[in-house]
This record gives C-alpha cells, sequence and structure tokens, in this order.
C-alpha cells in the first residue's frame, strides 16, 4: 500500500466522521478495510484505493468508514469510571431530581453497547431508589452496523469476561449456544441512535451525565473543542461529564471543569 | 508480591497461567489436583487461588468447600478457571465461595480483568 494509499483512506474517514486515522493507528487498514476489499472482490488494499478513485460509491465509502471507526469496548471499561458513577455522580443526582423523578444520560460513542449497558445495570441495581423514575440512557455511534449489534444485545464469551462482574453474568445474561445474551429488561433501559459527532449534538436534547470516553481522542482540537463547547449547553449545572483516561478539557475548553481528585470525570464550570 | 496458587491438572495451562500471573506481578505456586492445593493451603494460605474444575484426586469445588472450613480459610480470593461454562456451574461454584469464575479458554486480558475485579490488581 502506496502512502498515498493510506492518505486516501484517512482522508474518506476524516471528512465523514472527523475521526483523524493517526500513523499509529495505520496498522487498523489492514486488519479492518481487508474484509471489505474482499468483499468487493478485491485482493489487496492497493485494488481497493484503486476502485474508489475510479468508481466509488457512497455504501462503499460508508463501510470503510464504519470499519475504521469502530473502536474497542468493554464492559465497566476502566471500572473507576462506573464506581464514580455510582458512588459520587448518582446519589446527588437522585436526591436533586427527587421531584421530576427523572434522569438522562448519554453515552456518546457506544460501539457494540457494553458502556451503555453497564450503567443500564448500575441504574438497575439501584432501582429500590428509582422505583417510578423515568431513566433515559441515549446511546449514539457512528457506525450502522455496530448499533446492530448493540441492540441485538448477543456477547461472545470472550465479550462477557472483560470487565464484566461473574455476578453480573449470572444476574443479567443467559447463555444461549455460543453466546450470552442480554436480559430483556436491560436492553429495553438503552435507546440505540444513529449519530455523527460532526453534527449538531445540541440536537439529541439535553442530559445529566454525559459519557463521552476515549472518543475524542480521535478528533482534532478544533472539533474536540466543538463537541465539548456544545455538549456543556446541553447540560444542567450540575451535570458530570465522563472523559477516557488519556482525555481532558484542559486548554480545549474553559465550559467544564476538572473534578478535584477524580481522574476523568469533569464539572460544568 | 502476592501468592497465586494455580491449581491445574494440566501442566500446558498451569505454564501459561504462571507466566500470565508472573507479568501480573504474583508469586505463582503450582498444585496438580484438589488434594494437592489443599495440602499447600493447610500449610500456607495463598493471597489467590486461580483453579480448576475438572480434576483427578479432588476437583476444584471440593476444594473450594474444604478451604472455606481451614481457619482462615475464607481469606484466599478464589477465582474459578475452567471449561464449565453453563449458568449451573457458575452459580455453584459462587454458593461455594468463589470470588470471581473465568470460562475456558482464556487470556492475559481476561486473567488481569478479574483479577482487577476482586481487587488483587
Amino acid at each position: 500500500m502506496t502512502p498515498e494509499d493510506v492518505a486516501l483512506f484517512s482522508q474518506i474517514v476524516k471528512e465523514r466522521s472527523g475521526l483523524i486515522l493517526t500513523p499509529e493507528k495505520a496498522y487498523l487498514l489492514e486488519s479492518r478495510l481487508l474484509p471489505i476489499a474482499r468483499k468487493q472482490g478485491l485482493a489487496t488494499l492497493e485494488d481497493l484505493a484503486r476502485q474508489i478513485r475510479h468508481a466509488k460509491t457512497e455504501a462503499l465509502l460508508e463501510s470503510i468508514t464504519e470499519a475504521l471507526t469502530t473502536n474497542e469496548t468493554f464492559f465497566f471499561r476502566d471500572t473507576k469510571p462506573f464506581d464514580l458513577l455510582k458512588d459520587l455522580v448518582l446519589p446527588p443526582l437522585i436526591e436533586s431530581r427527587a421531584s421530576s423523578r427523572t434522569l438522562r444520560i448519554w453515552c456518546a460513542a457506544a460501539s457494540s453497547g457494553q458502556e451503555p449497558y453497564s450503567i443500564a445495570m448500575i441504574l438497575k441495581e439501584m432501582s429500590a431508589k428509582l422505583a417510578g423514575w423515568t431513566i433515559k440512557i441515549v446511546a449514539t455511534d457512528i457506525s450502522k452496523e455496530i448499533l446492530d449489534k448493540a441492540k441485538a444485545g448477543r456477547y461472545s464469551q470472550f465479550e462477557v469476561q472483560r470487565g464484566l462482574p461473574i455476578t453480573f453474568l449470572v444476574k443479567y445474561f443467559k447463555k444461549d449456544g455460543d453466546s450470552w445474551a442480554l436480559s430483556e429488561d436491560i436492553k429495553k433501559m438503552v435507546d440505540f441512535r444513529f449519530f455523527n459527532l460532526l453534527d449538531n449534538v445540541t440536537s439529541l436534547g439535553t442530559y445529566d451525565v454525559v459519557f463521552c470516553r476515549n472518543v475524542l481522542i480521535y478528533f482534532d482540537r478544533e472539533t474536540k473543542a466543538r463537541i465539548l463547547n456544545q455538549t456543556s449547553t446541553m447540560m444542567p449545572a450540575d451535570g458530570t461529564l465522563f472523559l477516557g483516561g488519556a482525555e481532558t478539557v484542559l486548554g480545549i475548553t474553559d465550559q467544564f471543569k476538572p473534578v478535584a481528585g477524580q481522574r476523568g470525570i469533569y464539572a460544568r464550570a | 508480591m502476592k501468592n497465586v496458587l494455580i491449581v491445574d491438572d494440566s501442566k500446558v495451562i498451569r505454564m501459561v497461567a504462571r507466566k500470565i500471573m508472573t507479568e501480573l506481578g504474583f508469586n505463582p505456586i503450582e498444585a496438580a489436583d484438589g488434594q494437592e492445593a489443599l495440602n499447600r493451603c493447610k500449610e500456607a494460605l495463598p493471597d489467590a487461588v486461580l483453579l480448576d474444575w475438572n480434576m483427578p484426586v479432588m476437583n476444584g469445588i471440593d476444594f473450594l468447600r474444604a478451604l472455606r472450613q481451614l481457619p482462615g480459610g475464607d481469606g484466599p480470593v478464589v477465582v474459578f478457571c475452567t471449561t464449565e461454562n453453563d449458568i449451573g456451574h457458575i452459580q455453584e461454584a459462587m454458593e461455594a465461595g468463589a470470588n470471581e469464575y473465568i470460562m475456558k479458554p482464556f487470556d492475559n486480558e481476561i486473567i488481569q480483568s478479574k483479577f482487577a475485579q476482586v481487587g488483587l490488581i
């Protein structure tokens, strides 16, 4: 594959999703795009690049974007953010929302659903305190294919062993052949929607808690700032933003400030 | 450094698990069946046990029940690591006092994830 081919694939992804394919991530091209090339009856990524230059179709560009923007995810990834949600973020929100009895949470890059379903399980565990509440978990992603997987709520044995406590596996999943199927009770708590973070984020509504973890790292600074600034306008003053461990708001926006002593969570400034 | 007792009748599995646990900062000890593991625990209780189910002489679930009866036997964190991958076996293990459960095949990510969940990493 020539540097021009790499640049072509990178350009397609950047234009359509805003995500930057850094040189360190270029290894993804081979593993993720070869299956697409094969589907087109092409043997190599050079052939795929040639086809795009000569006869590209919307479907082909979409499948390339989807393949390159699917992020690795697992249940309760990094553990700590979910402990903070349960112990630090939710209790005061539950207290302050006692009259409206409504909680709204947005997962900005839901991928195959493990993050929003982890949140749903946490909330389910708190159901005694949340009886009669309206809980809305909206989970968005740019990949229709991965959203279909998320909605199905079926995971491999490998996937259910990364991060998911065994007690939750027993409680919320059923074995179905080689897969593990999530219970309908948890599935119905999450509303999966197709959404491109390059579009106007405020169109999604308002949220008390926003999980935008491990996705901003792929955007350029300007796009990060726009997403964060727009996100701040859709959150109340006591809302909380969760970012990935390698991400920060510092130097990007002054609409959020780090919560002292708690890495990865941010309050409205 | 925390001690982990790796209990499996397969030498290959013990070797793979030993390598992973060493990389995770544990001091691995080995036993080839439940009885050998129990004898070791009577000498000195480990911090954690990575435990197979189906083994000759004494199986994993009988070892676990016996371990929990020992003085201080509720201390070691026990993570099952077995090909038994149905809810019935998992529930039986948890009721017998297992802290976590790994369904084989496993890799270093799964072991790391499970040992993090039980607070040992």
